[in-house]
């Protein structure tokens, strides 16, 4: 076991509605949808027209560029509805779920007796391939490519998120069964993060097949691009793949029993929910039925840094283990900038007095709090971003679309999420994310 | 309704809607703006430009108001009059107040017509520049020159560049140096920095020059004849720069620009730094002035502090606010000690970093990268 990495930089922002550990209810939908865009970099080729029935895990799109890559429906039922936006882009396939779960039989399996190919063969064919994502670009691992390592971070420091220790520590024979199938998949090992604030009793200090690594400090600590930068960061040339928690929970439970499970307890949290606690659903499942819905309140898949905008009328996306409900800002507050104590609103500059109330949790909206302006203060994004890196440097690079300075910026080692901070805290206003997912798809374009 | 009708009037088709930038400067000014968060992070924090500006100008205000005070202070001392406290403040304020009426107007007008050429909000960097440059001129500089550094200042040092966050050097120091070496009679000499009302004479003891002058002359010596000790430095009544004088007051907005973490600290100790090497090593070689009056005479301190920090045009990285700010210290401190021309060297010095900030920068972060590759090489 290495020595625990202690990270100084970072912000954990104080938001009101962390989830209270309690499962309040168990939702068994009766349509799910499987949406592409849930997917970075994917050209979805549609395998199922309406009226199709599947069964739980059967193929319902493919990746036209890499065929092998099957997404499978989470449920057994009816293909109801094929969901297209302009273009015909797909945006998504609702299935309405039988009463009577059925599902394909992959066949049980010993983990530690699988080769890489079967490895790679099970996770193709089940649909949990969608778990690994490749670094650099954050998009969806090659099955062609043996990587440099396999990074899982085993918690979460994003705000509300929720406790992994709560979601998945009953689920540790599943996932000591995914580590060992996903140890198959490259020749780097396995490199496992937990949190050492609970170290001695985390369930997932004990995991074998591994190389276990303890971090401290603010988010983003958690953040697998953060602990890849501190483990083995990522170099031209190379790539390495990361697979969240939960996948690695099911790629094991797979492994074990077969069947394809997409079940998860879901973080309903957030400032405009009344009581934040758990839901046991399935991947894909109505917003609706996780949830009451309100009138202004902003409903996101994820936390309020990195998250997608769901809508009332959305469904959980195949990641999504939080849902965070925010109501919209737009009230307009006279003289704002002005007023000398604002004590209701938080700020990780000392320019308010929220300095005053280390503990205090804010009720926080969407009101983004200015106007947008060139970069002016650029220290904030330093301390916010525990990488080695220049974020105000790499920023300027991706909006200059300047290939070699991205390159030498670290374009490689990051993804959006890893800015999501900087975004935060930017008195300029600036989309950061967005640009640095511009500058990504630029790389991606021109290096192909 | 009569609000509806306006947004109409000003949006994108409205018959106004050229007057958009002017019309959303003003809307934003009074109220806070109610754009909700589209893309990326769905929170945001606090802080805007506005805030940040906001507190230099309230860290500015200790040395506004003593500046006032002060300018009345001279005139009384210079013509023997016996005023009190209150009619010293309200004579200097309204000696000061036109030039921050010119500084406003005049910049604000440019401020608005360009944002209005570029389609885009107004800036609230000028707040700023604004508060700045009436406190870092003589007090009887002729009003029409002011205005016409200041509209030079923001067209050629700021607005060409693409507006606040985009400008190379200070604004602020900028329409400083224009009035300094187009006007240089208006901005040094021993004649400029107080106010003496027509048809009143001086006492025979004034002469007007600076303390900063008087050493560059005659060293501390000079400074004892004259009757300035330290502690009268420290507290700044003396002749100068409307809003430079006093080093208490100055400390006092340092303390809350750095606290709050609106300028650099790191910034403010090295220039410090540089500016008593230099002054020490100058000692050494027989200038005459102990190295930590070059602290509280001129402009030292309240360039170290409000100008040399400056966000845009300073260093960005760390490690090249530490060198930059050194480097303003140092060379403020070699043009006072080494130039027989100029007994200023803060603007000079300041003028010159921010030229070469980028530079600096640029070592910085080349250094660091390549620092950080050779480690993942061996790692």
């Amino acid at each position: 076991m290495s020595n625990n990495i202690a990270l100084k930089k970072g912000l954990d922002i104080p938001v009101k509605g962390i989830a209270a550990q309690k499962v309040t209810k168990t939702v068994v939908p009766d349509v799910v949808a499987l949406k592409p865009t849930d997917f970075k970099g994917l050209l979805p080729r549609l395998l199922v027209k309406e009226g199709d029935s599947v069964l739980g895990g059967s193929p319902v799109f493919c990746d036209k560029q890499n065929p092998d890559v099957l997404f499978t429906s989470p449920v057994s039922g009816t293909v109801k509805e094929v969901v297209r936006g302009e273009k015909r882009k797909l945006l998504a396939v609702l299935i309405q779920a039988d009463a009577e779960q059925k599902k394909v039989d992959f066949g049980a399996r010993d983990a530690a007796s699988l080769s890489r190919e079967e490895v790679k063969d099970l996770l193709l064919r089940s649909g949990l391939w969608a778990y690994l994502i490749q670094r650099p670009y954050g998009i969806m691992a090659d099955p062609a490519l043996s990587p440099k390592a396999i990074f899982v971070s085993a918690f979460s420091t994003a705000p509300l998120a929720p406790e992994t220790e709560f979601t998945l520590g009953d689920r540790t024979a599943d996932i000591q069964n995914g580590l060992i199938a996903l140890g198959k998949l490259t020749d780097g090992g396995v490199h496992l993060s937990i949190d050492k604030g609970s170290e001695i009793k985390s369930p997932f200090a004990k995991m074998e097949n591994v190389i276990l690594h303890t971090f401290s400090g603010p988010h983003p600590a958690g953040n697998v691009g953060v602990q890849i930068s501190h483990i083995s960061p990522i170099r031209k040339g190379e790539t390495v793949w990361t697979c969240p928690l939960l996948g690695v929970a099911a790629i094991g439970r797979l492994v074990a029993t077969g069947k394809l499970d997409l079940t998860r307890k879901v973080a309903i949290t957030g400032p405009a929910v009344d009581e934040p606690a758990y839901v046991v659903t399935v991947a894909g499942a109505p917003v609706r039925s996780l949830t009451a819905v309100y009138e202004g309140v902003r409903i996101i898949g994820g936390d309020i840094l990195t998250g997608k905008i769901l809508g009332s009328n959305g469904y959980l996306g195949f990641f999504d283990e939080q849902l965070t409900l925010l109501s919209e800002g737009p009230e307009r507050e006279v003289l704002g900038w002005a007023k000398p104590f604002r004590f209701n609103l938080f700020s990780s500059s000392k320019c308010y007095f929220s300095w005053l109330t280390p503990k205090r949790k804010y009720n926080m909206d969407t009101n983004l709090h200015g106007g947008p302006r060139a970069f002016v203060e650029t220290k904030c994004f330093e301390d916010v971003t525990p990488m080695g890196l220049f974020p105000i440097y790499l920023i300027k690079a991706c909006l200059a679309g300047d290939i070699e300075k991205m390159e030498k910026f670290g374009i490689y080692e990051v993804l959006p999420e890893d800015f999501a901070l900087c975004e935060y805290v930017d008195p300029s206003k600036n989309d950061i994310q967005d640009i640095i997912a511009k500058g990504i798809d630029l790389m991606i374009k021109e290096m192909a | 309704m009569a609000e509806e009708k306006k947004a109409g009037l000003f949006e994108k088709g409205g018959k106004l809607y050229w007057l958009h930038s002017t019309i959303d400067a003003f809307d934003t000014f009074l109220r806070v703006p109610g754009t909700v968060t589209a893309k990326g992070a769905h929170v945001r924090d606090s802080i805007d430009l506005k805030r940040v500006m906001i507190m230099v100008v309230i860290a500015l205000v200790p040395a506004a108001l003593f500046g006032m005070y002060n300018v009345g202070y001279q005139t009384a001392l210079a013509t023997g009059a016996s005023w009190g406290f209150w009619k010293m403040f309200f004579y200097g304020l309204f000696k000061v107040l036109p030039l921050y009426v010119v500084a406003y107007l005049v910049g604000l007008a440019i401020e608005f017509a360009s944002s209005q050429i570029r389609g885009e909000e107004v800036n609230e960097g000028y707040l700023v520049t604004g508060f700045l440059i009436p406190l870092i001129v003589p007090v009887d500089v002729p009003l029409w020159m002011l205005a016409l550094a200041v509209a030079f200042s923001v067209i050629f040092c700021k607005e060409v560049f693409g507006g606040t966050g985009m400008n190379i050097w200070n604004p602020a120091l900028v329409a400083r140096a224009f009035l300094f070496f187009s006007y240089p009679s208006s901005m040094s000499g021993s004649s400029v920095w107080v106010h003496i009302p027509k048809g009143m004479s001086t006492v025979d003891a004034f002469t007007g020059a600076t303390p900063l002058a008087i050493a560059g002359e005659g060293g501390k010596g000079a400074l004892d004849a004259a009757g300035y000790s330290f502690m009268d430095l420290f507290w700044g009544l003396i002749p100068g720069s409307v809003g430079e004088t006093s080093v208490i007051a100055i400390l006092l907005g340092a303390i809350i620009i750095a606290w709050t973490g609106v300028a650099s600290w790191k910034i403010m100790v090295s220039s410090i730094a540089g500016g008593l090497l230099v002054g020490w090593l100058g000692q050494l070689a027989g200038s005459g002035i102990p190295a930590w009056y070059h602290l509280v005479m001129g402009g030292f301190l309240f360039g170290t502090v409000f100008m040399a920090t400056d966000p845009v045009t300073s260093a960005q990285t760390e490690t090249g606010k530490w060198i930059f700010g050194f480097l303003v210290g140092a060379l403020a401190v070699v043009v006072r000690l080494w130039n027989p021309g100029y007994a200023e060297g803060m603007m000079l010095a300041i003028l010159l970093m921010n030229t070469f900030a980028p530079t600096i920068d640029h070592c910085v972060v080349s250094s660091s990268i390549s620092r950080r590759q050779r480690k993942m090489k061996t790692a």
